[in-house]
């Protein structure tokens, strides 16, 4: 017999009598579905180490990122509106390891979380998985309306989504293993600007 | 650590025990992020029907675990993963570096496993020549230092930062004498870039393992699993096979329960899931029970399958706190390493479910809700029944068993020992005497309940 099946019959012949799954609607009703969505995402986020910036829209998005990244540097720009920087799908079928030199990468969010700080991203909006990981500093761009209180409307809102990777970020790359003090920019970026759109 | 294969717990703790201000301070470090974990739950009103319902949600799981792996596994396939079985530690290692010496590859780079830690695969590829770096910054510093991790999340909170710095000067080139933690990560930084760059292979762990669509995910801090995982042309996922949960929403039980559990912070930066592989590379699963399936079938030990790791039994156990991780010389430390060690190995780890005070904390900050302590006591009688009893309380217990089966020998052992507690304590606090290193010594009761009936009686005539 396989491992496999052997595995499968010590399982079946081990499991206790069959429990029920758990109804998830009173959970979901004691959660918090609140307001301020904005104000709450912006005081986690900050205090996950996020710059959160609220602009009126992308020419603001500009400036800022205008006068935080110095002009040469290598920017790879997600958001169709942010055009000035090298258009990911240019770049998208380029050896990964190749993004090892960017310095700033944006890509768009369609849903982010006031509980935690979470920004969801699929393959979709990342185009190269490696990207938002393998850039020095990582911007995001999330309209306002796309923000819910926790991670349980983040997964309604996903539902049944097909993708081949997604992530949840929530902040700049960091570690605390030496001695509990915490370090930004352990292994990803060493920065993350969160811009939120009307 | 073949030097302290032969120790049990009590003598690996005294000898953490020698360095006292250590000691203090990784006693007050542990509880400070278990204060964290006060902040943090206390923030959300639902937070106890959350460990609740995460609790049931394992319940289901385990109770159905054999279709859920099957459903995992048709899914997992369907998304263009392959799938492998390993009965044991053996074949999870053999399978491993059958994958990588197919493909001509002898370094690969590895993210958080702590079931890679269970089955010694780091020294398993050694031993045939596959050079292994780990990419989580704590578990590269005890690698370099050639140490186990000493938490499942901390994986070198035993470690002051100078020495730290002694071991980056060493391995890494950093400037002798440094010890800002902000340097130091550089230095790993910088390191552990060029090892992402230049590795084939990439071998995680797995948080969870969703049936339902056949996809894992991954939670870290560093981003090190996603830097490895997305370069590397194959990503090996070592999974436990009790790691699975039926649905995605469930992952909203879950990840709202694991970070704020283990250090307090809201989510992990990165939950990663991992569905299809990327164009042209492999995604390999490989489900490892080794021993999970004996444990599913002890009623008394079968709600530790439903752990997700975050390591909070740790951080509030005064025992582990004291007595350091590497003193449970086991891969999983603390409160549920001493319930998963003995089902792997009874003998080797009797020693392991008596290093606990069986205070409680465990079970109560447990996330999933299992009954630690209760478990810890269970193991206790059924090491004892199976005469694996360690050296020190057989010792002891045979005193005991003696005293209390002659009635007269009770009532003067007693009066004896209360009168050496409290004119002679240090005949007690000794390292002569078994028990002490294993439990604090009560104040001595001015009289005993005998005495004290006795008296009693003698005052109602
Ligand atoms: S037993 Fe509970 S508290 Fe301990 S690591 Fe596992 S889930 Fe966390």
């Amino acid at each position: 017999m396989s491992s496999r099946n052997k595995i499968l019959a010590a399982v079946k012949a081990n499991q206790f009598s069959y429990a029920e799954l758990p109804d998830l609607k009173m959970l979901n009703t004691l959660t918090d579905t609140g307001d301020n969505l904005v104000e709450r995402y912006t005081a986690v986020g900050t205090a996950g180490g996020s710059f959160v910036y609220e602009v009126a829209d992308y020419d603001a998005i500009k400036a800022i990122l205008q006068k935080e990244f110095k002009p040469g540097v290598k920017i790879i720009s997600g958001v169709p509106e942010l055009d000035e920087y090298t258009n990911v799908e240019d770049v998208k079928h380029e050896l990964s390891h190749s993004f090892a030199d960017v310095e700033l990468c944006i890509l768009p969010s369609n849903l982010g979380v006031a509980e935690n700080g979470a920004l969801w991203l699929t393959e979709q909006q990342m185009t190269v998985r490696v990207l938002p990981f393998i850039a020095q500093h990582l911007a995001i761009v999330i309209n306002k309306d796309n923000l819910v209180p926790t991670m349980v409307q983040a997964y309604q809102t996903i539902g049944d989504a097909k993708y081949g990777y997604g992530a949840f970020i929530s902040g700049p790359s960091k570690t605390a293993d030496i001695e509990q003090s915490l370090v930004i920019g352990a292994h990803g970026p060493r920065s993350l600007s969160v811009f939120i759109l009307p | 650590m073949s030097s302290t294969a032969t120790k049990d717990h009590a003598e690996l703790a005294a000898i953490f025990n020698r360095d006292e201000p250590r000691v203090d301070w990784h006693d007050e470090t542990l509880w400070w992020v278990r204060a964290k974990r006060d902040i943090a739950a206390q923030k959300l009103p639902e937070w106890e029907l959350l460990r609740e319902t995460a609790s049931q949600i394992k319940n289901n799981v385990l109770s159905n675990l054999s279709s859920y792996l099957e459903q995992f596994e048709a899914n997992a396939i369907k998304n263009g993963a392959i799938v492998h079985w390993a009965a044991n530690a053996e074949e999870h290692n053999q399978i491993i570096h059958k994958l990588l010496s197919e493909r001509g590859i002898n370094r690969m780079v590895k993210s958080k496993s702590m079931l890679t830690e269970e089955c010694h695969l780091n020294e398993f590829l050694a031993q045939r020549g596959v050079d292994v770096i780990d990419s989580d910054l704590g578990e590269r510093i005890v690698q370099l230092a050639g140490e186990p991790p000493s938490h499942i999340v901390l994986p070198c909170i035993h470690k002051k930062k100078e020495e730290i710095g002694d071991i980056f000067h060493e391995h890494l080139g950093s400037a002798k004498g440094e010890s800002d933690p902000k340097i130091l990560t550089e230095t790993a930084r910088q390191h552990l870039r060029e090892v992402f760059l230049t590795r084939r292979a990439a071998l995680t762990g797995v948080n969870f393992a969703i049936a339902e669509t056949g996809e894992f995910v991954i939670c870290t801090n560093e981003g090190n699993a996603d830097m490895g995982a997305h370069l590397a042309e194959i990503h090996i996922a070592s999974m436990g096979m009790e790691k699975i949960i039926p649905e995605r929403k469930h992952l909203g039980v879950f990840l709202r329960l694991l970070t704020r559990s283990a250090t307090g912070q809201p989510i992990t930066t990165y939950s990663s899931h991992f569905a299809k592989p990327q164009d042209g590379k492999e995604v390999h699963i490989v489900i490892v029970d080794n021993g999970r399936s004996i444990q599913l079938g002890r009623e008394d030990f079968r709600n530790s399958l439903k752990c997700i790791r975050c390591g909070a039994c740790m951080n509030t156990c005064p025992v582990y706190r004291k007595s350091g991780g590497h003193s449970y010389h086991t891969a999983v430390a603390g409160p549920i390493g001493s319930i998963l060690a003995p089902n792997l190995d009874m003998k080797k780890y009797a020693d392991l479910p008596f290093a606990s005070t069986l205070c409680g904390s465990c079970s109560n900050v447990c996330p999933v809700k299992i009954d630690i302590h209760d478990q810890l006591y269970k193991w206790r009688q059924v090491i004892v029944q199976a005469g694996y009893t360690p050296t020190a309380k057989t010792i002891a217990m045979k005193g005991m068993a003696f005293t209390l089966a002659s009635p007269a020998l009770y009532r003067a052992a007693g009066k004896m020992g209360r009168l050496t507690f409290k004119y002679a304590p240090f005949a007690v606090n000794n390292g002569a005497n078994p028990w002490y290193k294993h439990r604090e010594m009560p104040k001595a009761p001015e009289q005993s309940f005998g005495e004290w009936y006795a008296k009693r009686k003698e005052q109602k005539k």
